[in-house]
């Protein structure tokens, strides 16, 4: 006979209510994780996605996604002329806010070269961008059908294919454009602006006296168009060819001094290390500390019940009972509860993790993890009420 | 081990409480002999140590001297014997019957009685047949599948008698098992107390202050100050 199971049948009002707040502290603790993971994953997201050996960004900079880093987009032709280098791809981010259904919108951007690598993964519906111009592909996240236009910039752009889940490493969906396109929206200029722009250099270098009309003249050209020069990126990814040593590849390419360049080993260091390692101890604090309260939870409602079954210990040691039996009997519960508790946890997060504003990654090793530290947390609970019941004489059973 | 043919013998039985100047001295030289099938009462006042002497032979209570005897077993002299496994003792040879019923809340008229072979290492359908015999011998079989919260006090002790009974034991000790209960149904226990002690010749040892109670008992022993100060047999009262 199952006497764990009898008194939880016979008070399961009690135990079913406190199993499911247990199941809801549990549910945020998996839920947790799954956001510490949905951050790893979404910052990585991208950097997975190109599958690139080495990312050549602006000396000094830890970019481009912890750090700034502009280059000229010329640099592409240097690096590609590299020993061992297979393809390079030139890219560019940025996040932009637009207004969609009344409410701010972000995005962000990613210019990649058509027919080059860097682009949108595999899609999930429509097509890749054909035309050179004002063709986007949107991550599935964003919710924007095809066919749609979003206006960036200064112009309309319609969304031709709709992707993976593809974010920033703070959670803004990202979007898919050409190079060019991205470049215009970043960096070209308004009329007005290029007009006032042009004035003031007018002005600059008319005052200087030194100059002759036409040196005037050539420095002001040469000036605007350095001005009004679009022709810039964040970072050019590399692909090396098979065998070839990364190391030798990295040093010849920083020879250019300008330039830095990053293993994909090391971006991923960079991300997930320095950029959520903040925000991955706080939430591990916040875990553990969930943790603590559960088991003090278990512990005490252990306790009580012990107490509230010290008569009943008594007289099944009166009756002869060995110590395993009402061990047992408690220990049982402990687990029940715990185990319980922990699919009601699961349950809970796995019907509504997708509802979450951001990415929740349940990992199997982590469901694991957990689902041994609450059994742990179990047994070292029941301690407790088994300490309490080993106590109890049975003469206690005498008496009225 | 010794054995003897008494269900239960106490030999100058002293149970000293607490050590020094605190110590308290509950029994002095108690001796007493129960044979099978005898029907005894232990009857003193409140304080008198007719407890103590109960769970020194309940097990429950180490003597400080003297010597305990169960079903010719030696199981305490001047201290309980080493390799006694006391426990064992109980499932096997004892019996209990509480004030208040003591059984357990959360379990049937059926299981209360069954827990108590299942705790002695009888298989369940073993249990499960034997308890049902019991509970119909004691005109519970109705009340099998109820809660001890939906019984009445009478029919709850019953369903501890039949819980003292299940393992076929040599020894029923008995608390003031009428004190829960009115008159009537105080009295009915009783009657069925004596029956089943001739039925399974089993020794009874019942302890109470209520000298009503007693009429018809094989033997009573008085208890006052810790001392047994007299006993007398069926019709010397």
């Amino acid at each position: 006979m199952n006497l764990a199971i009898r008194d939880i049948r016979h008070h399961r009002g009690r135990f079913f209510l406190t199993s499911i707040g247990l199941g809801l502290l549990l549910g945020v603790v998996i839920s947790m994780g799954g956001i510490y993971r949905g951050l790893i994953a979404d910052a990585l997201a991208v950097l997975n996605s190109t599958k690139a050996d080495i990312w050549v960004v602006q000396q000094n900079s830890n970019g481009p996604f912890a750090e700034s880093s502009r280059i000229p987009e010329d640099t592409k032709y240097r690096i590609a002329a590299v020993p061992g280098v297979a393809a390079v791809s030139p890219l560019s981010f940025q996040t932009v806010q637009i207004e969609r259904n009344g409410k701010p919108f972000r995005i962000f951007l990613i210019g990649y070269e058509l027919n080059s690598f860097g682009g949108p993964p595999s899609l999930v519906a429509g097509r890749n961008i054909r035309q050179k111009h004002y063709e986007m592909v949107v991550s599935k996240s964003m919710r924007i059908e095809i066919g749609e236009k979003i206006r960036l910039g200064q112009n309309e752009y319609k969304v031709v294919g709709i992707s993976e889940n593809i974010v920033s490493s703070s959670g803004d969906s990202a979007a898919y454009i050409t190079l060019s396109d991205a470049q215009s929206i970043q960096f070209k200029k308004s009329n007005h602006s290029i007009r006032n722009e042009r004035s003031k250099a007018g002005i600059a270098i008319s005052n200087n006296k030194s100059l002759s009309p036409q040196q005037s003249t050539l420095l002001k050209k040469t000036l605007m168009e350095s001005a009004e020069n679009t022709h810039i990126i964040n970072t050019v990814l590399v692909k090396l060819l098979p065998g070839v040593d990364l190391k030798e590849t990295q040093t010849r390419i920083q020879r250019w001094n300008q330039l830095r360049a990053i293993s994909d080993e090391e971006q991923t260091a960079i991300l997930a290390k320095g950029m959520i390692e903040k925000a991955r101890m706080q939430l591990g604090m916040f875990r553990i500390i969930l943790l603590i309260i559960s088991g003090v939870i278990i512990s005490l409602i252990i306790y009580t019940s012990t107490l509230d079954k010290i008569r009943v210990i008594a007289t099944l040691k009166l009756l002869g009972s060995r110590n395993r039996v009402i061990i047992g009997m408690i220990l049982q519960q402990s687990l029940l509860m715990g185990l319980l508790a922990y699919a009601i946890g699961y349950i809970l997060i796995l019907l509504t993790y997708e509802k979450f504003p951001r990415r929740i990654v349940l990992e199997t090793f982590d469901l694991q993890s957990l689902f041994v530290i609450v059994i742990t947390i179990c047994v070292l609970s029941s301690f407790v009420g088994i300490r309490k019941a080993l106590k109890v004489e049975p003469a206690e059973a005498l008496g009225g | 081990m010794v054995k003897n043919s008494c269900a239960v013998e106490v030999k100058n039985l002293t149970k000293i409480y607490g050590k020094g100047d605190t110590a308290v001295t509950a029994l002095k030289n108690a001796s007493l002999k129960v044979m099978p099938g005898e029907l005894v009462a232990i009857l003193g006042p409140s304080g008198s140590g007719k407890s103590t002497l109960l769970t020194c032979i309940g097990l429950i209570n180490e003597p400080t001297h003297g010597a305990l005897l169960i079903d010719g077993v030696v199981v305490a002299d001047e201290g309980w014997l080493t390799g006694i496994d006391l426990k064992q003792m109980r499932r096997e040879k004892l019996g209990f019957i509480f004030q208040a019923h003591n059984l357990i809340p959360f379990l049937t008229a059926q299981e209360n009685v069954m827990v108590a072979m299942e705790i002695n290492g009888v298989t369940r359908s073993c249990a499960k047949k034997r308890s049902s015999q019991l509970l119909e011998l004691l005109n519970l079989g109705h009340r099998a599948a109820h809660y001890p919260t939906s019984l009445s006090g009478g029919e709850s002790q019953r369903v501890a008698i039949a819980r003292a009974l299940a393992n076929y034991p040599k020894v029923i000790l008995a608390d003031e098992p009428t004190a829960a209960l009115d008159t009537e149904n105080g009295k009915n226990v009783m009657n069925l107390l004596k029956k089943l002690a001739v039925e399974n010749n089993s020794a009874i040892m019942v302890v109470t202050h209520d000298q009503r109670m007693v009429e018809g008992f094989d033997r009573i022993y008085h208890v006052s100050d810790g001392r047994i100060v007299g006993d007398s047999e069926l019709g010397e009262e």
